[in-house]
């Protein structure tokens, strides 16, 4: 779906949904995702449709993803840390009665 | 590649100038503040310094900027400047609250994963413009993007579309766009042209002031090389088009796939990014119709009067980032003057960026109406989605409007449209003209969605 042009520069190395992949520093996470060929980055709360980066500057929220298991996170502007853990394709949250005593 | 930039340690708690975005209008202002002697701030979203319109300036490889072109790459001296300028700068820190307090604002912004609060003489706003994005079928489809964040992938990581790719649209940024990837060699399988025909008429009253404005010859440029090289569609597969939805209209409308992140663009100028943070900032907003669009108001009144909430727009990247940086010299111009009384070089450098955004204005009233979008893409048909996060359709904005919702308020708490993650931003004009359009109304007298500190 996306290519880089030019292959250089310090390499890291994350975890995307569980798969082990070299990404380079200083690219953010949406970057990283694009080039890993995933389109869809969330589902919709309310419909469940998949969604991917729309505006990549921070302004549309449509990229959030689960990064170190943190959600929510918007992958457009944050930059790979070695390490890293995202997780796509997260939908609404599923109620969990144990969360209301 | 990037270098993420450390912040500052320890974050400064009192300083004179609080700057929102780190482009080229919050640069030149930290510049012109910080060098006239007073402590300034800059909180940025971004990792290093140049704002989306020289998104990783510093950072892009040399064959990448010189296919991004000469207005990209000259943003180096203006980044060099801030660099050495004694104004602090804080890179990924996200501004969440303005608020008055007596005399001095309350600021509090997201660094890392705390908050922080900082107390500031003034405030400037300079956080640019978004893309005006138009709502069309398919339009939420990953895949689909606009054509700024397309354009800030090239920037800031040096990555292309692998296939063909479709651009749909207006304005000046699409075929910026397609020159960039023409030069890169993307393959670009159609680019889909919506200004409409009489828009040319409308527009030539105001011609003789384009033709003497920098934006002429390169507009010019754009337009060789684009007749030359991506005239004819070729029909292959795509990515972008895979993901359009199948359709009866002969292209998918509007330019909000395409569109310019300098929403201030010939297209829908006037809009900027965060009307968030101009509400909360405590200056008023005012949505306009020629060209449409929300302007901040400029409050010079006794509100403000030790404050000063100036929203620098960015008008586009190519013709907008020398404005900007302008009205950013313009604005340190009277926060300097206003705290600090007049200091010795700075009123002559004003005059010259007061001149230099007047011949850069002359040539906008030509593109703001030349690239005014359709209406038939401002109020999108009822079976469309407009409210991207909460999935609100056009139809029940326009029954809830005609059923007496007066304005965009009532409409979040009918049916929650501006009410996801995004607060509106994506939906928040639209929703209004829709209403405008429903009651009668002008997009003024609508007003525009309430915002609120998080």
């Amino acid at each position: 779906m996306f290519r880089r042009l030019h292959e250089s520069g310090e390499t890291l190395t994350v975890l995307i949904d569980g798969l082990v992949l070299r990404v380079k520093r200083g690219d953010t996470v949406a970057a990283c995702l694009l080039l890993a060929g995933k389109a869809s980055f969330r589902r919709s709360a309310v419909s469940g449709e998949d969604r991917g980066p729309y505006c990549g500057m921070g302004v549309c929220f449509e990229c959030l993803v689960t990064i170190n298991d943190v959600p929510n996170r918007q992958a457009c502007l944050i930059p790979v840390e070695d390490g890293m853990q995202i997780q796509t394709g997260l939908g609404a949250p599923a109620l969990r009665m144990k969360d209301f005593p | 590649m990037i270098c993420v930039a450390s912040p500052p340690r320890p974050l400064p708690t009192h300083v004179d100038l609080m700057i929102v975005g780190a482009g080229p209008s919050g640069m030149a202002a930290a510049i012109e503040a910080s060098q006239a002697g007073l402590s300034v701030l800059v909180a940025d979203e971004g990792m290093v310094p140049g704002g989306q319109v020289y998104r990783n300036v510093d950072g892009a490889a040399a064959d990448l900027s010189s296919a991004l072109g000469r207005d990209f790459s000259k943003g180096r001296l203006l980044t060099a400047r801030f660099r050495a300028s004694p104004a602090v700068y804080a890179p990924r820190s996200t501004v969440f609250m303005i608020e008055r307090n007596g005399e001095r604002f309350e600021v509090g912004l997201t660094m890392g994963e705390a908050a922080h609060m900082v107390e500031a003489r003034s405030v400037l706003i300079a956080t640019g413009a978004q893309e005006r994005p138009f709502p069309i079928p398919g339009w939420t489809l990953p895949g689909v993007m606009t054509a700024g964040a397309a354009q800030t992938l090239l920037k800031a990581s040096g990555i292309v579309p692998s296939g063909p790719v479709v651009l749909a649209g207006n304005g000046p940024l699409l075929l910026l766009l397609a020159v960039q990837f023409l030069r890169l060699g993307v393959p670009i399988s159609a680019l889909l042209e919506t200004t409409p025909p009489g828009n040319l008429v409308s527009s030539l009253p105001h011609l003789p002031g384009f033709l003497f404005s920098p934006y002429a010859w390169k507009g010019m440029a754009s337009c060789s090389r684009r007749c030359g090289d991506a005239r004819s569609p070729s029909a292959s597969g795509t990515w972008q088009r895979r993901a359009w939805p199948a359709r009866t209209d002969p292209f998918p409308p509007s330019r909000q796939e395409s569109a310019h992140r300098g929403l201030d663009t010939a297209a829908s100028p006037g809009r900027g990014a965060t009307g968030q943070s101009r509400d909360v900032g405590g200056c008023g907003t005012r949505v306009e119709c020629q060209p449409p669009g929300l302007r901040a108001h400029l409050d010079r009144g006794s509100r403000n009067r030790n404050s000063i909430a100036v929203h620098c727009r960015r008008q586009r990247r190519d013709r907008g980032a020398d404005a900007a940086e302008a009205r950013g010299v313009i604005a340190a111009g009277a926060i300097v003057q206003r705290l600090h009384g007049q200091s010795a070089d700075l009123p002559s450098r004003v005059d010259a960026a007061r001149l230099a955004l007047r011949t850069h204005l002359n040539g906008r009233a030509f593109l703001d109406r030349l690239y005014r979008p359709a209406d038939v893409f401002r109020q999108p048909a009822d079976n469309v989605v407009v409210c991207r996060c909460e999935e609100v359709t056009a139809g029940t904005i326009r029954r809830l409007a005609s059923q007496g919702a007066t304005g965009p308020n009532q409409i979040k708490a009918f049916c929650r449209a501006g009410m996801g993650p995004c607060q509106g931003r994506s939906c928040g004009l639209t929703v209004t003209e829709i209403i405008a359009e429903t009651r009668g109304m002008t997009p003024d007298d609508v007003g525009y969605m309430r915002v609120r500190s998080p």
